[in-house]
């Protein structure tokens, strides 16, 4: 696996050295030449205070920095002002454009030319444009945007040396009629030129950095910019429109129900096969079992038994069942790493083969009914894998009140891969008719609780609009590199998660405060779940982690009704501890609570209902 | 007319869009007022596909219902 070496790029490159900035559009192929420019000095990280990952590397004298895929420079959404930042400090902006998304990608290019920047074009997947009968006048292109274009395609590696070779011919453009008038009172008053565009076209946060007020023409200048990137495209562009290559059309397809939907269906079950059963089952067999809970666990108990008895308090804290040594390192390199690095793996190949826009659009509708968009159908699969990785991509959904939805909804009825597996098993002894029962209580809860919460919480939802990139096959470089990244940030956010959560039961068990809660509840599983008491400690065992409650079911008899109400209650009972805290950080405290409490609420109500209508069968 | 009532294979132009925000995240993607294009695709109660050349865009329905479109074919 080529993982990209971190190294630090403040080692390599020297302070102050002019900045080469890659930019354009989302699926561009912007990262085929990042790769060439950098070679191995590649250093990725966190922009600071986003989720949004930022690759920096070395060129000659510069500094080369990657930006999120973007279709303007302005401040819609977190990918957006990062984008906007880096691109507002560039020296020099290597700008990739999609030959066969000309007319869209070129928006950008108008508005960094029109910011003043140097810019030099690699007009990318000229194949691919060639393929759909689209002739682009490569020297005319040029001529109208001043500055050098290069016609590339990347993926064959044609052209890329010659891009790399013509960088220090960037160039300042041709920019709209009039731009240098309207820019230069902001000028005036000492700031830069692309800092100017953005007060002209009402960046509120820009304004706020420099306090200024909005010129209030951004309509105005948006409105001009299409008209000319439309006049470029008319003189440059020749096409034939009777030519579709097989990757549009089956782009196409993907969209109509019929093939779309079975197409669907058939994915999702490749990606569950993959996840669920592969990683989730032989990998994590032989990870955690094998080599952590096998080898790793008796070797550390044994090691700190040496020097603290495992009984005493630091003992326990360490080295006892649920010890910062034990359980937390088994449980995340043993059980969620395979599990996360599966669920990235697919998530990757989805995004760069184009085909999770075509899935957010056919799930778009039935995510409306409980107040979201196509959108949330990212973190909804993630979900299935660790529902603290849903929660953190939350972020990517367009308002607040689509973040509570989903972060509740997520965490109540999605049972995470670690209790699926567990579940799956039990329910598969178990016979077709309570599979079938199992699933159509989760997903009838998911549209009332869905619906409910829409009405309830204020506001409204954003709705879907989104650019469908073309169908094709992904880089496994990128796909790899994507996965390493993405994986290294959810061991690095979610660690600190899983070892607090460790130390409060911890703490919770060895000042008795578990047996308590234990007690406690006992009259509610007895009475209303008509469950034994014992029941009471496997629902505890559930906070603690899913999926030991899941497994504390075993060893229980039941009868078929009352493991099915158990089941169930234990799917939507609370989320583990570590989910519990990572829902505490990503939404407000109130939030929190009541999503927190309304989970346990709804848990037992449930589990009640289900109970009571089992009992309506007697024979169960 | 507004887009939600569009039919698949319509030819239409955009006459306007009833919110500021969704009209400039809009025009960058090429769907400004004045264009023509082509609804290609019509997901039942779902989104709407607009095609414009090579471009393709989808529309949730509550935002195509703030879009004001004309047939032209």
């Amino acid at each position: 696996m080529s993982s990209p070496k971190t190294v630090k790029t403040e080692d390599v490159v020297p302070e102050g050295a002019p900045r080469l900035v890659l930019a354009g559009n989302p699926n561009v192929g912007k990262s085929v030449f990042f790769n060439a420019l950098t070679g191995m000095y590649v250093d990725v990280s966190n922009f600071p205070g986003t989720t949004v990952e930022i690759s920096r590397g070395k060129f000659r004298n510069y500094l080369v920095e990657d930006t999120p895929g973007v279709y303007g420079v302005s401040s819609f959404n977190d990918e957006e002002t990062v984008a906007r930042d880096i691109i507002l400090e560039a020296d020099v902006i290597l700008n990739v454009v999609d030959a066969v998304h000309m007319h869209r990608d070129l928006f950008l290019t108008q508005q960094m030319i029109d910011m003043g920047k140097k810019l030099i074009v690699a007009l990318n997947q000229m194949d691919e444009a060639e393929k759909n009968g689209i002739r682009i006048d490569v020297q005319k292109l040029s001529d109208m945007l001043g500055v050098p274009v290069i016609g590339t395609m990347a993926v064959k590696n044609i052209g890329i040396s010659d891009v790399i070779d013509k960088i220090e011919e960037a160039s300042q453009g041709n920019r709209l009629p009039g731009m240098e008038e309207m820019l230069k009172p902001y000028v005036e008053k000492g700031l830069t030129e692309a800092e100017a565009l953005m007060i002209l076209e009402d960046d509120s946060e820009i304004c706020k950095r420099k306090n200024m007020s909005p010129a209030g023409s951004q309509e105005e200048l948006y409105k001009r910019r299409r008209a000319r990137v439309d006049e470029i495209i008319s003189a440059v562009v020749a096409e034939s429109n009777d030519k579709a290559s097989f990757s549009v059309k089956l782009g196409r397809l993907m969209l109509k129900p019929f093939p779309g939907i079975p197409m669907l269906l058939v994915t999702l079950f490749a990606v569950f096969m993959f996840v669920g059963v592969f990683m989730g089952q032989t990998v994590v067999e032989l990870t955690e079992e094998k080599i952590m809970a096998g080898l790793y666990q008796p070797f550390v108990t044994n090691l700190i038994g040496k020097i603290i008895p495992i009984d005493s308090f630091f003992g326990q804290l360490l080295a006892g069942e649920f010890g910062l040594l034990t359980m937390t390192p088994v449980y995340i390199l043993g059980l969620l790493l395979p599990l996360v690095v599966g669920f990235y793996l697919m998530l990757s190949i989805l995004e760069d083969s184009g085909y999770l826009p075509r899935i957010a659009v056919l799930s778009d509708r039935m995510m409306n009914r409980v107040g979201l968009n196509g959108r949330a159908i990212i973190p909804t699969i993630l979900a299935f894998g660790c529902f603290t990785a849903a929660t953190m991509t939350t972020r990517l959904l367009g308002s607040k009140r689509e973040r509570v939805i989903a972060t509740a909804l997520l965490g109540l009825t999605i049972p995470c891969s670690a209790q699926l597996g567990i579940i799956a098993g039990i329910l598969a002894s178990m016979g077709l008719p309570y599979i079938l029962f199992y699933i159509f209580v989760l997903v009838l809860l998911f549209g009332l609780v869905g619906k409910l919460l829409n009405k309830v919480l204020p506001g409204e939802s954003s709705s879907l609009l989104i650019d469908l990139p073309a169908i094709r096959l992904p880089g496994i470089r990128n796909v790899l590199k994507k996965t390493f990244v993405k994986t290294k940030i959810f061991l690095k956010d979610a660690t600190p998660l899983f070892a607090l959560g460790a130390v409060i039961i911890t703490l919770l068990r060895y000042f008795g405060i578990l047996e308590a809660i234990q007690d406690a509840i006992a009259p509610l599983t007895v009475s209303w779940l008509n469950l034994p008491k014992e029941m009471a400690t496997v629902f505890i065992m559930g906070m603690i982690r899913r999926d030991f409650g899941a497994a504390g079911l075993s060893s229980i008899a039941l009868t078929k009704s009352q493991m099915m109400t158990a089941l169930i209650t234990i799917t939507l009972f609370v989320p583990c501890i570590a989910s519990v805290i990572v829902i505490f950080k990503e939404r407000t405290k109130g939030e929190a609570v009541l999503i927190w409490m309304g989970s346990l609420v709804t848990a037992f109500v449930v589990g009640g209902l289900v109970s009571k209508f089992l009992m309506l069968f007697p024979a169960g | 007319m507004t887009l939600d009532k569009a039919k698949r294979g319509d030819e239409i132009e955009i006459i306007h869009i009833n919110d500021a925000r969704i009209r400039a995240q809009a025009i960058r993607l090429g769907i400004s007022e004045g264009a023509r294009m082509l609804c290609s695709e019509k997901v039942p109660a779902g989104p709407i596909i607009l095609k414009n050349r090579m471009q393709e865009v989808a529309i949730g329905r509550k935002i195509a219902h703030m879009i004001k479109v004309e047939r032209v074919g």
